[in-house]
């Protein structure tokens, strides 16, 4: 069986004296309704995966395959409608949004995106109602599903708080029906209170529409609980792969491990969280569950 | 006895209300920790504490270091205190350090400023600093500039910097919030010896209760502009007394009574 996204052997180098290898031979599946996080420390090439998968960004080695279709790099034209498949939350909202466009006009564009495709009445969408309300062809429709009053079609980003845009963003995203939808820490701009609730809404609106989630971030006790499974990334590579609880629990990896270390803990009694060694550098190997 | 004492602080700007009668006192050598969502007023008040509020700014209340009234004092008799017995630390450190400077000049400006000191000696205290906040050979270190250093040195030298003059207070606004947590726990680690060895009284500034738990002796929780609880660490976690406090630490993974699973947070949303 395959699965809704296959990357195989993705190496991304960016130019540079010396040049860098940002992603160093990474495989990862992500199927139909499945969660999968990604985590790991800034540098570690989780982002370049992130936007390599969606086109942004070339890459020096190794494929990138959605549903069937090689992802091609994004170039100047229009990207070919199949591929608004993949759609993309982004970690700062306040960069991701027109800042002067009303938020339904965004959403918009995300509709226009799923009906270019001739898509219409996809998973998660319901009959249309006398008020015009009740379809995903509304973009009022969508910022009900993320939470939000219809009436914020009207306005604009600077009207709303930082928990707010990013649902906005992620009823853009949706509005496109995408089979995939990728998160690139979107929920570290937030407050601490709404990150959970953020993640948890991304991860049951993805799922219920049948789309797989690649959720990115380098928090992980936000991430293990909405990812199915957990990949952790060190320096370009996969270190270790596995059901998100199995690794929580017990991680094999001595990165791995040391990253869970380090992570305070909010029950105010005080633990110092374990820093690692100073310049410590750990094995590549990987441990795969 | 506190080494600063914040009362009834309240601050308008542009006649819009951003603190109403916060209380807060810092002590010697411990560790305050200032939490709440962005926009409660926590950076507010550590900027009201240095004197580097915006324009239009009205403050009544008292904050009073030592003998004297900080709201009192001429703007000249602020910039002296500044930097040399009331420091800071910001959250971003590529912000904060200047980019085209030498570390060494960033931390001997400071030095010859406040402490008038000569070069030779300016240098010496500044490597020594370096040492202090564990850069590899603070000698070598002073020559270099800031894009040379990972983000957790640069916060490292941040802290450098902020120690220079041995001050008595430090405001830390958010200071490991743009660092990885296994950077983070080698600067809260740091924070928390220099608080102990040099006595010094920190303001600990930050939306993150899990540097909180790590690090503050006390912690106090604001909420549009007021200080809703302040209290012993352990007991804030434990037992809040307000339930705005209860509301965050049940939305964190982590926390006593807080989320544990998918469902959990799910509930969480349907409360809200």
């Amino acid at each position: 069986m395959t699965a809704l996204l296959e990357v195989a052997g993705l190496r991304v180098v960016y130019r540079g004296r010396p040049p860098v290898r940002a992603v160093d031979g990474v495989d990862l599946r992500v199927g139909a309704g499945q969660v999968v996080g990604l985590v790991g420390e800034s540098g570690c090439g989780k982002s370049t995966v992130a936007r390599t998968i969606c086109g942004l960004v070339k890459p020096a080695a190794g494929a990138v395959v959605f549903d069937g279709i090689p992802v091609t790099p994004l170039g100047l034209r229009r990207r070919p409608a199949a591929l608004t498949r993949i759609q993309m939350v982004f970690q700062d909202p306040y960069a991701s949004l027109h800042p002067r466009r009303r938020i339904g006009a965004q959403i918009g564009d995300g509709v226009r995106a799923a009906t270019a495709r001739g898509g219409e009445t996809g998973p998660g969408a319901e009959p249309a109602r006398g008020d015009g309300t009740g379809s995903g062809a509304e973009p009022a429709w969508w910022l009900r599903r993320v939470g939000l009053e219809p009436d914020a079609a009207r306005r604009y980003p600077h009207e709303f708080s930082g928990g707010q845009r990013q649902r906005i963003a992620i009823a853009r995203a949706l509005a496109a029906r995408p089979d995939l939808l990728i998160g690139d820490e979107p929920i570290s701009a937030l407050d601490a209170s709404t990150q959970a609730v953020v993640a948890a809404l991304m991860r049951d609106l993805a799922v219920d529409s049948g789309a797989g989630l690649l959720f990115i971030s380098h928090d992980l006790s936000v991430v293990r609980l909405i990812a199915d499974r957990l990949i952790v990334m060190y320096r370009g590579r996969i270190v270790e792969s596995g059901p998100a609880q199995v690794i929580w629990e017990d991680p094999q990896h001595p990165y791995t491990q040391s990253l869970l270390a380090a992570v305070p803990v909010p029950d105010g009694l005080g633990t110092m969280p374990a820093p690692p060694a100073d310049d410590a550098h750990y094995p590549l190997d990987q441990v795969l569950r | 006895m506190s080494a600063l004492e914040i009362t009834a602080l309240t601050l308008r700007i542009h006649g819009a209300e951003i603190l109403r009668g916060v209380d807060l006192g810092l002590a010697a050598g411990r560790i305050q920790g200032l939490a709440g969502e962005s926009g409660s007023g926590k950076t507010m008040t550590g900027l009201a504490v240095l004197g580097l509020l915006p324009a239009g700014s009205q403050v009544t209340g008292s904050i009073s270091y030592g003998e004297q009234e900080l709201l009192a004092l001429p703007p000249r008799r602020r910039n002296d205190l500044r930097g040399a017995e009331i420091a800071m630390v910001f959250q971003d450190p590529s912000t904060s350090l200047h980019p085209m400077l030498s570390v060494g000049a960033q931390l001997t400006d400071h030095l010859r400023h406040h402490l008038k000191l000569d070069r030779a000696a300016s240098r010496a205290r500044a490597a020594e600093l370096l040492g202090r906040v564990r850069i590899p050979d603070p000698a070598a270190a002073l020559h270099r500039y800031p894009h040379q250093f990972s983000g957790g040195q640069r916060q490292r030298i941040a802290i450098a910097i902020a120690l220079a003059c041995s001050p008595k207070v430090l405001i830390a606004d958010e200071p490991t919030t743009a660092l990885d947590v296994t950077v983070q726990a080698g600067v809260l680690h740091l924070l928390r010896d220099l608080a102990t060895e040099m006595g010094l009284a920190v303001l600990l500034i930050t939306h993150d209760l899990g540097v909180m738990s790590a690090v503050a002796d006390r912690v106090a929780v604001m909420r549009h502009g007021e200080v809703v609880e302040n209290g012993d660490r352990l007991q804030v976690f434990t037992s809040p007394a307000h339930p705005y406090t209860a509301s965050l630490l049940a939305s964190l993974p982590g926390a006593a009574g807080g989320v544990r699973t998918l469902d959990d947070v799910r509930a969480l949303r349907e409360l809200s």
